[in-house]
């Protein structure tokens, strides 16, 4: 009995504490007051994000009987496998967990988190609907809130490109015929790579061009990795590779690192934390870069992707999950948290209200006023996309695909890939029993 | 009267019996169960609860979100059809044969004539032990350090030597190119593993007798022909362990290309078959076939080693005999 009540009254005095954070902590000496309000809860809360133990302390200072810890994790994949095996194992889960976008399928169908449609469901209005999408699976379970999304943008060195007479591109084609001029004008300078390890990335390019490559019918899945929009998308970024106009090595390696840093990529098609990467990469190109929205399909129809984002949830093994669910719900809707998001962790928060807390353009892209206006406006055109319960296995499947593609520079293979995906993903979730239609 | 004298005598002729039979019978068991304990609780048992996982799967039913959506059922011989049958598996297995064919004759070969070079040099001991130690140091370095060190030495942009070559106007071909990508990879085997292979090779050519090499000296054998037709075939039982551990590192391999792999579009998930056990397992998130498929590696290796030593048998334990 005391064990089912202990909880609740706990969440009860949490829930008050959290209506009146600003005197609770003067009011309220631990020694005195009932008992259930000494019943402290301790959560732990595994991220990547840097310095978020910073945006942590701005709740624990605050909410004295609900303590956060946060357990720094290597990134989202790593993370990922320990919390199924912690799943799996029956212990060892957190309480909350960073979980990107596009893991959340996969982490719901292990049955990892919890639902928290009634501490959050009233949330939905402040988030962009795509984001909302992503945590609800479409559905009227809640499992997470949204934290930080990743527009798709178009980053590029604005010296390299006045010097060959060139304008920010408009279009793809625009994107094609500036890689072209450059590369012509100077051998060693691309204007980007393709890059068959970052899956990602391509499927955001797919997701700008309306693509979708999951969806629930009724009670079946949907996989449509080889549509036409991903298609016209393959096509589009194999003909650049077969004429040699953009690089064919992956992103994200000390070459690739080298060669930001010595102006041979002189273009990068990014999301909105690039910034920190290019400071990262390329810092003795400071100044020289320009942030503008992507490339379109169709400029009567302005449209962008996602690479990247993370939702906030709260796992199926937490012991508290009404008081972790209170706690996420403050660090990605309050608006000193989300000021904290954006100046500390350096994360792009999802939630609306987030544009008064972004007002000075990031380091790296100090000159360039409009950064995030730029930011908010790709934020709003971002397509909905629908991920499935196994985007690794498709994900893999590309990595192997077009690292095939790429190395032969043909296009006709870029478009054959997608058969490839297409079927080792169906194939997947046919052998798990998972119904999927067609 | 006569009972109690007969009874203890036959008690005591018992009693002096069993002490020794039960000695006899106990005491290796008391020393085995260490071993043996340590066996089953760290080998076999893993490899038994391989062997279960195996032979099951789980069946997710309908969009399989939510709980109870989840059940893990007997899967007969299916994660075993399903791994063989994998379009990626056989050419993983043509590759590893490959990579075995390169890394094994270069790594024994240049330990045992860096083994052979190192016993011909006696009569400058200090030498020869600092070159033994340059040559086992890259052992000492783990191979995920050595796969990012060489990383770093095959990329064009960041290698020192494809800058200098570049400076001489030569164009050094892309190590990591599907071309090329087989050599690097075994490249940075051979680099670790020769220096370990070189000493126990020159572990046993020194335990060698001098007065066989005098006598064939004196017989007026060039030092060509003494490293040739004594010191080798002395050596032969090394060569073969050695041969037998390159043999199993071979199928194991996973290291290097799992390190290698972010820099270059040439190496797959698949490159190996333990990088498909791998993948299988953390990436797929299936560990039942990727139980199927550590079964077919361990079975293989076993027919390889054991199937090997037989073959070799006489030779490879003359020393012991």
């Amino acid at each position: 009995m005391s064990k089912k009540i202990a909880p609740v009254l706990a969440s009860l005095t949490a829930a008050a504490l959290f209506l009146t954070t600003a005197c609770s902590s003067s009011d309220d000496s631990p020694d005195s007051g009932s008992t259930a309000g000494n019943e402290k809860v301790a959560l732990t809360y595994w991220s990547w994000a840097p310095n978020m133990d910073k945006v942590v302390e701005g709740w624990n200072s605050t909410h004295p009987n609900i303590q956060v810890t946060v357990n720094k994790q290597d990134g989202g994949d790593p993370a990922v496998t320990k919390l199924l095996t912690a799943i799996k194992a029956g212990s060892g889960a957190p309480d909350v967990m960073q979980a990107e976008y596009q893991k959340i399928p996969t982490l719901v169908s292990a049955d990892a988190l919890a639902d928290i449609s009634k501490e959050a469901g009233s949330l939905k209005d402040k988030f962009p609907a795509a984001a909302w999408n992503s945590v609800t699976l479409g559905g009227d379970t809640v499992y997470g809130v949204p934290q930080d999304s990743g527009p798709l943008m178009f980053f590029y060195r604005s010296d390299v490109f006045e010097k060959n007479g060139l304008q920010a591109p408009k279009t793809w084609d625009d994107y094609a015929a500036a890689a072209e001029k450059i590369h012509k004008a100077n051998a060693k300078q691309y204007l980007g790579t393709f890059s068959a390890s970052d899956a990602g990335l391509f499927a955001g390019l797919a997701q700008q061009a309306g693509a979708s490559w999951w969806g629930v019918n009724g009670d079946s899945w949907t996989v449509n990795i080889n549509d036409a929009a991903t298609q016209k998308v393959a096509a589009y970024w194999g003909g650049l590779v077969e004429k040699g106009t953009i690089d064919n090595k992956p992103m994200y390696t000390p070459e690739w690192n080298a060669a930001l840093n010595d102006g041979s990529q002189v273009g990068w098609v990014s999301a909105v934390w690039a910034p920190g990467v290019l400071e990262g990469s390329a810092k003795d190109t400071k100044g020289k870069w320009k942030a503008a929205p992507m490339p379109q399909w169709d400029t009567a129809a302005p449209a962008t992707g996602n690479w990247g984002g993370s939702a906030t949830s709260v796992t199926s093994q937490s012991k508290h999950p009404k008081e972790a669910a209170e706690f996420i719900t403050w660090m990605n809707s309050d608006p000193a948290a989300l000021k904290l998001l954006a100046g500390t962790a350096n994360v792009y928060p999802a939630a609306n209200d987030a544009t008064s807390a972004l007002t000075t353009p990031p380091a790296f892209f100090s000159d360039q006023s409009d950064f995030y206006s730029i930011a908010a406006e790709a934020g709003k055109q971002t397509k909905p996309f629908t991920y499935g319960p196994n985007v690794n296995v498709a994900y893999s499947a590309f990595n192997d695909a077009f690292g095939k593609a790429a190395e032969s520079k043909k296009a006709a293979a870029f478009t054959e890939s997608l058969a490839t995906i297409q079927k080792a993903t169906v194939d997947d979730m046919k052998n798990s029993g998972f119904t999927v239609a067609g | 009267m006569a009972l109690t004298t007969t009874l203890p005598r036959s008690t005591t002729a018992s009693v002096a019996a069993r002490p020794a039979r039960k000695g006899r019978g106990g005491v290796p068991y008391a020393f085995l169960a260490p071993g043996l304990l340590l066996f089953t609780l760290f080998l076999a048992a893993p490899i038994v609860y391989a062997g279960y996982l195996s032979l099951r799967k789980v069946k997710v039913s309908g969009l399989g979100l939510g709980s109870k959506s989840r059940t893990e059922v007997w899967a007969g011989l299916s994660n075993y059809s399903r791994s063989m049958t994998d379009p990626d598996w056989l050419p993983s297995v043509y590759r590893i044969i490959g990579y075995g064919l390169i890394v094994v004759p270069v790594m024994l070969g240049l330990a045992l004539l860096m083994a052979l070079l190192l016993d011909a040099n006696r009569t400058r001991p200090a030498l020869s032990s600092f070159a033994r130690i340059a040559i086992f140091l890259p052992y000492a370095v783990p191979a995920v350090v050595a796969s990012l060190l060489w990383g770093f030495l095959y990329l064009p942009r960041v290698s020192p030597f494809v800058y200098a070559l570049d400076k001489f106007g030569i164009t050094a071909p892309e190590l990591l190119s599907s071309s090329w990508v087989l050599y690097a990879v075994a490249n940075v085997a051979i680099w670790g593993g020769t220096g370990f292979n070189m000493i126990v090779i020159y572990t046993a050519l020194k335990s060698v007798p001098t007065s066989l090499y005098e006598s064939a000296r004196i017989d007026g054998a060039s030092e060509l022909a003494i490293a040739w037709r004594i010191k080798i075939p002395i050596v032969m039982p090394s060569l073969v362990m050695t041969f037998v551990f390159s043999l199993i590192a071979t199928l194991q391999v996973f290291a290097e290309p799992i390190t290698l792999k972010p820099l270059s579009n040439t190496i797959s998930f698949t490159w190996t078959p333990l990088m498909k056990v791998y993948r299988d397992a953390f990436v797929r998130n299936d560990i039942y076939s990727a139980a199927a498929t550590s079964v077919v590696i361990a079975v293989a290796t076993f027919i390889l080693s054991f199937g090997f030593l037989k073959l070799v048998g006489r030779r490879a334990f003359t020393q012991e005999d």
